[in-house]
C-alpha cells in the first residue's frame, strides 16, 4: 500500500494525465520528494525555491490543512489520502 | 409581499418546494447579488439567478465579447461578438425573466469603486478571471461584511467556497496571497472547458439561492473540488485563520488600497 496523491487538474498534464498516483514517505517534504523523482518538475509548481509551500497552494493530509497540522513535517502513512489545492483565478 | 398570479405561476416548482416556498421565494424576489465578471462562470450563474426571481441582479464586466468567449460564456451569442459583456449579458437577462431589475455595469471593479459597488448587494458572486480582482472582492466582502461566493474554473475543473465574513474561512485564510503575475497560467493559456465552468457557475447560483432563500447548510468551510477529468468531486476542510491578513485577529488589511492589487496582464479576457 502507498499514499494517494491528488493531483489538481492544471498539473495532470506533469502526471500523465492521472489525477491520483501513489506516493511513498512519512512526511509531507518526504512525501512531495518522492513525488518529484517520479514525475519531474512538478514540485517546483508547487514549492518555492527554498522548498516552502507557494502561498497559493495548500496540501491536505486526509482533507485536513497541513497548515493547521504540522506542515510539510506533518507525519503521512499507507492509505492516506493527500490532496494539492491551488488558488484559482479562472473564470 | 403576496405573489401575483404571474409569479405563482412561472416559480411554481420552486413554490412547492419545502426549501423555497412562497416565504422563500419573497425574499429572493426582495433580495440582490452583484455578479462580478460576466464570462464563464457568471454567465451560468446569472442566468439562473434571473430564472429564479432574484430580485435585482447586478453584473459587472468591462470586457467586449470575443469570439473565443462563446464555448463558455452562454450570457453572450454570435452576433454580440465586439460589443461589452455587460450589454449582451443584460439583454439575455431580461428576455429571460423581465421582472429582474437588471444593473449592467460597464467598468472594471477597482479598490476605488469596490465599496460602494459591494455595498449595494446581498450577496456577491465572484466568477471574475484574474487573481487581483478576486483578492479586491474578498478583502471587499470581508470588511463590508458581505457573503461571498467564490468560485474558479481552468483547464477541466474548478472550486467554489462560500465565504461568511467573520464566520468562515476567507479565501485568503486559504490562500493566502495570490501568486507572482504570470505564475499561473490563465484561461487563455491553460484553456478551459465550457462545461465545466457551466457546472461550476451553476453551483455558485445554487449557493447564493441557499443563503437568500435561507435553506440548506452554506459550502462554508469546505472547499468544492470538481475533477472534470475524472468526474468526481471532493471536498477539503478549511479553516478560519488567525493570522489571516484580513479577518484574522490581527488584519493587516483595513481599507482596500489601490495600487495593492497589481497591474499584471489579467486585464484581458481569462
Amino acid at each position: 500500500m502507498a499514499i494517494t496523491v491528488r493531483i489538481p487538474t492544471p498539473l495532470q498534464r506533469l502526471t500523465s494525465g492521472q489525477g491520483e498516483v501513489q506516493c511513498e514517505g512519512t512526511t509531507v517534504t518526504e512525501l512531495l520528494g518522492d513525488l518529484e523523482r517520479r514525475y519531474p518538475g512538478v514540485r517546483e509548481r508547487i514549492c518555492d525555491e527554498s522548498g516552502k509551500l507557494r502561498r497559493f497552494v495548500n496540501i491536505f493530509v486526509n482533507a485536513e490543512d497541513i497548515r493547521f497540522l504540522q506542515g510539510d513535517q506533518t507525519a503521512v502513512k499507507d492509505g492516506d489520502e493527500v490532496s494539492i489545492i491551488p488558488a484559482i483565478a479562472g473564470g | 409581499m403576496s405573489l401575483t398570479k404571474e409569479q405563482i405561476a412561472r416559480y411554481s416548482r420552486q413554490l412547492i418546494l419545502p426549501e423555497i416556498g412562497v416565504k422563500g421565494q419573497e425574499r429572493l424576489l426582495r433580495s440582490s447579488v452583484l455578479v462580478v465578471g460576466a464570462g464563464g462562470l457568471g454567465s451560468p450563474a446569472a442566468l439562473y439567478l434571473a430564472a429564479a426571481g432574484v430580485g435585482r441582479l447586478g453584473l459587472i464586466d468591462d470586457e467586449a465579447v470575443a469570439i473565443s468567449n462563446l464555448h463558455r460564456q452562454i450570457l453572450h451569442e454570435t452576433a454580440d461578438v465586439g460589443r461589452p459583456k455587460s450589454q449582451s449579458a443584460e439583454r439575455r437577462l431580461a428576455a429571460l425573466n423581465p421582472a429582474v431589475s437588471i444593473q449592467a455595469l460597464p467598468q472594471r471593479l477597482t479598490a476605488e469603486n469596490a465599496r460602494e459597488i459591494l455595498g449595494g448587494f446581498d450577496v456577491v458572486l465572484d466568477g471574475s478571471d484574474n487573481f487581483p480582482t478576486r483578492y479586491l472582492v474578498n478583502d471587499a466582502c470581508v470588511l463590508l461584511g458581505k457573503p461571498l461566493v467564490h468560485g474558479g474554473v481552468i483547464h477541466v475543473g474548478g472550486q467554489v467556497l462560500t465565504v461568511l465574513p467573520g464566520r468562515s474561512a476567507c479565501l485568503r485564510c486559504v490562500f493566502p496571497e495570490p501568486p507572482a503575475p504570470g505564475a499561473v497560467p490563465s484561461c487563455q493559456e491553460a484553456g478551459v472547458v465550457g462545461t465545466a465552468a457551466g457546472l461550476l457557475g451553476s453551483l455558485m447560483a445554487h449557493e447564493a439561492l441557499k443563503l437568500l432563500a435561507g435553506f440548506g447548510e452554506p459550502l462554508a468551510d469546505r472547499v468544492f473540488i470538481f475533477d472534470g477529468r475524472m468526474s468526481c468531486v471532493r471536498e477539503v476542510a478549511v479553516r478560519r485563520d488567525p493570522g489571516c491578513a484580513v479577518c484574522g485577529e490581527a488584519p493587516t488589511i483595513r481599507e482596500l488600497i489601490a495600487g495593492r492589487e497589481p497591474a499584471c496582464a489579467s486585464q484581458q479576457e481569462g
